[in-house]
């Protein structure tokens, strides 16, 4: 049996790592992919919970976390490809009109 | 007693006393708003008609009188009320007030039907229907201010009449107002009206300023409340009664032609002849009489104002009287007659002889309006006559005053009813027992013999005079030979004309019945509403000694006219017989005794100059160029310029715009915080949750 520290750290580490790409990178498609990165660390804590404390709403959450993820990826995607049709690219640096 | 008990049960129509003003109100708001889709005699006969419905109304007042003698207070609507101050529309039918009514009402009936004819034969007419309209709304709205007047309970509401009928005589006098006296364009019939406004208005003052008074002491305008606080205050402040007797008398000389205010009155002959007789002789202007006897009370608590009213109507009996005498123009002769006999009137009043004041108040707008009316017959006559001459030949320059006797002659075969009728006035003016003038001038006589005998005198020889002045005038007018073609070509007047004479001519030989000596049935009537005042009545007994005299200085007068004016009629172009025997005694008699001129330079100039003084010295010198130009503006214009500079652009602009400028460069430090780049944005909200989740975690 894996203690649950491991997990909680692993968790971590991964929202850390997304975190991090989404401030750090200019590319859309992976400050995306941070976000999902941090939603699966996010799932990984409640899965872990869910199995220390033998209780089933943690797993139920993943799965609603899930469905809304895949919801935020078909609407982000779309957003990305509208971006990419105006300005001919996907660097979000370049969507700097409401600079002050 | 027992008999006054008896007859109590008698009918009562007390409640249909509104109909008096009401009728009227209702004629002329037709005549108003239809009239001028409505033929000529239709306007005419409505207008009739609405009068002789309040003449209706008046005689079922009357005789609800006869049974209930101490009469009715009915009340229409609350109008004032003010604190203590209480004044309502308030009728009040009384045996002094229902014989008003029915004078006004009764003699106005028949000067409208008469009207009918006149105003359509008038030369000024020319069809023009929007007049004949406008005279008839005038005329009831007169009926119908006079019968307010009359009815009033307090004496604000009889101001309200007062001034009603003060309006009704300006519109009237100056009904031609496009027109001077011969029917030329011009605007001396305007200036006559506002003659008669003016000289109206002072006397207003006068009983503006007594109702003031009278508020101020008796805390009341009804006047019942005042006559019974009389006595009380005649104790307490007599100057106060004093006061408002002396103001009312101001108010009295106005509106009854006295002295010094009557000289409107002649100049009031501008407007057409009905209104002559109606408002000028018969009715309106015995309004002043008519206040006095209903302030009876208050005249009799103070014996001086009394002897002043006295005087005062005395003196202008006499003066207007020896004015009448040396007039050339019919009805001036009849206006100064009328200020004359007004004079009686308020002698007798003044004097405390209120029943004899009123009586010959009746009697004289019987007879004087029925010479007046027989005047304005006159006058048609010889218009016709000098139309028939402008189909012979043709010179409208000529100037041609119908109303000038020295013109007429002869009318007696011309115009047999005007000349009968009219005698029966001169007769029963000049005072010839049996008809109606003798008896009330004779009783004010023997009252003024018994009460003030200067007065007396006064009276006496201004009876004389107006023997003289009637026998004159008949002589003249019907008698001798035509002195003009125009008299020659008179025609008489149609019935419509003629048959309202002939009724006041009836009235005029009659009227003297109503107080026969010794009977009393007039003063007998008077006396319930006197002495419901505590006033009892002097009955003046008949005096053969005074009626002889009287009668005897009329005898001798009519026939001094007769010796001057008869025995060798007047040639055309001769001057008047009298002018050789009296001089300029008869110069000044024809020029009115120089009185207009006499006002013209103590008054009306010294007016212009003091209102030029003003206009010019005060109000443009001094308050447009000085105060107004230097004061005010420019200092305004200093004010403005110190406000505009330093003050606005300043003070408030510096504050606004500085607060600009601040706003502004704090905006373009915080402007710096949006970078546009996702991730700062992102960034700060990965800051914003740590230090959230820190706060909670660490609580």
């Amino acid at each position: 049996m894996i203690p649950i520290s491991y997990y909680i750290l692993l968790s971590a580490i991964l929202f850390t790592i997304g975190a991090v790409c989404v401030l750090i990178r200019r590319n859309a498609i992976i400050i995306f992919m941070g976000i999902e990165l941090m939603l699966n660390a996010a799932n990984l804590a409640f899965v872990a919970f869910a199995n220390q404390h033998q209780s089933v709403s943690g797993q139920i959450i993943v799965f609603f976390v899930i469905a809304v993820a895949a919801a935020e990826v078909a609407v982000g995607l779309a957003l990305i490809v509208t971006i990419f049709r105006t300005k001919r690219s996907i660097d979000v640096d370049q969507l700097s009109s409401l600079k002050g | 007693m027992l008999l006054s008990e008896a007859v109590t049960q008698g009918p009562e129509f007390f409640s249909f006393a509104p109909g008096l003003i009401l009728f009227p109100v209702i004629g002329l708001l037709i005549n108003m708003f239809f009239g001028g889709r409505m033929k000529e005699r239709t306007i005419g006969i409505l207008a009739s008609t609405a009068s002789g419905l309040s003449f209706l109304t008046a005689v079922l007042l009357a005789v609800s009188l006869l049974s209930h003698p101490e009469g009715m207070i009915i009340p229409l609507a609350e109008w004032i009320s003010i604190g203590e101050l209480q004044v309502n529309w308030t009728m009040r039918v009384d045996t002094l007030s229902a014989t008003m009514m029915l004078v006004v009402s009764g003699v106005g009936t028949l000067i409208h039907i008469y009207a009918i004819g006149y105003m359509h034969e008038d030369v000024r007419f020319k069809g023009d229907l929007n007049r004949y309209q406008r005279f008839f709304v005038f005329f009831n709205l007169f009926i119908a201010a006079m019968m307010i007047l009359v009815s009033a309970d307090n004496y604000l509401m009889l101001f309200v009449g007062w001034e009603g009928v003060g309006l009704c005589s300006y519109l009237l006098i100056g009904f031609w107002y496009d027109k001077d006296l011969l029917g030329r364009p011009g605007i001396e019939n305007a200036l006559a009206g506002s003659k008669a406004f003016i000289a109206n208005r002072i006397g207003d003052f006068g009983f503006l300023m007594a109702g003031f008074t009278m508020f101020w002491t008796f805390r009341t305008m009804t006047f019942s409340e005042v006559f019974s606080q009389v006595h009380h205050i005649a104790e307490t402040q007599p100057g106060a009664i004093l006061a408002i007797t002396l103001f009312m008398l101001l108010g009295v000389a106005g509106k009854s032609a006295q002295l010094p205010l009557f000289v409107w009155l002649p100049d009031a002959m501008a407007g057409p002849t009905p209104v002559s007789a109606l408002i000028h002789a018969a009715t309106m202007v015995t309004a002043g009489v008519y206040l006095v006897a209903r302030s009876a009370p208050l005249y009799t608590a103070v014996p001086d104002a009394q002897s002043v009213v006295a005087w005062v109507g005395g003196v202008t009996a006499l003066f207007a009287a020896t004015i009448a005498v040396g007039q050339t123009d019919l009805k001036k002769v009849l206006a100064y007659s009328t200020i004359s006999q007004l004079g009686f009137m308020v002698a007798a009043v003044g004097m405390g002889a209120y029943v004899a004041g009123m009586f010959h108040l009746v009697t004289h707008a019987f007879f004087k309006a029925l010479l007046f009316l027989s005047a304005g017959s006159i006058i048609l006559g010889i218009e016709r006559g000098h139309h028939h001459l402008d189909h012979g030949d043709h010179n409208d320059e000529e100037v041609f005053d119908p109303g000038d006797m020295r013109l007429m002659g002869g009318l007696r075969k011309r115009m047999p009813v005007t000349f009968w009728v009219f005698l029966v006035g001169a007769v029963a003016l000049a005072g010839i027992p049996p008809l109606a003038g003798f008896f009330s001038k004779d009783e004010i006589l023997a009252e003024a013999f018994q009460l003030n005998f200067p007065v007396y005198i006064l009276l006496a020889i201004a009876a004389f005079l107006t023997a003289f002045y009637m026998g004159r005038q008949v002589w003249l007018v019907f008698f001798g030979d035509p002195r003009h073609p125009a008299a020659e070509h008179a025609e008489e007047s149609p019935p419509i004309i003629t048959v309202p004479l002939i009724a006041l001519a009836v009235l005029a030989s009659m009227g003297g019945m109503l107080n026969l000596p010794g009977v009393h049935t007039f003063t007998l009537w008077q006396e319930h509403t006197f002495e419901a005042f505590h006033l009892h009545l002097h009955h003046g007994e008949f005096n053969p000694w005074i009626a002889l005299i009287s009668t005897g200085l009329a005898v001798v007068a009519i026939f001094l006219a007769w010796l001057l004016y008869g025995r060798k009629p007047l040639e055309e172009n001769q001057p008047d017989p009298l002018r050789k025997i009296l001089g300029p005694v008869f110069t000044g008699m024809n020029r009115k005794w120089y009185v207009d001129e006499i006002y013209e330079t103590l008054i009306i100039n010294r007016y212009i100059d003091l209102a030029k003084f003003l206009s010019i010295k005060v109000d443009w010198d001094f308050w447009h160029d000085w105060f107004h130009d230097k004061v005010i503006a420019a200092s305004y214009r200093q004010g403005a310029r110190f406000l505009a500079g330093p003050i606005d652009l300043g003070i408030i602009d510096g504050i606004s715009k500085g607060l600009a400028k601040f706003f502004q460069s704090l905006a373009t430090q915080f402007r710096k915080l949006q970078t546009g780049y996702v991730r700062n944005y992102a960034l700060a909200v990965f800051a914003g949750v740590v230090v959230i989740l820190g706060y909670l975690i660490l609580q």
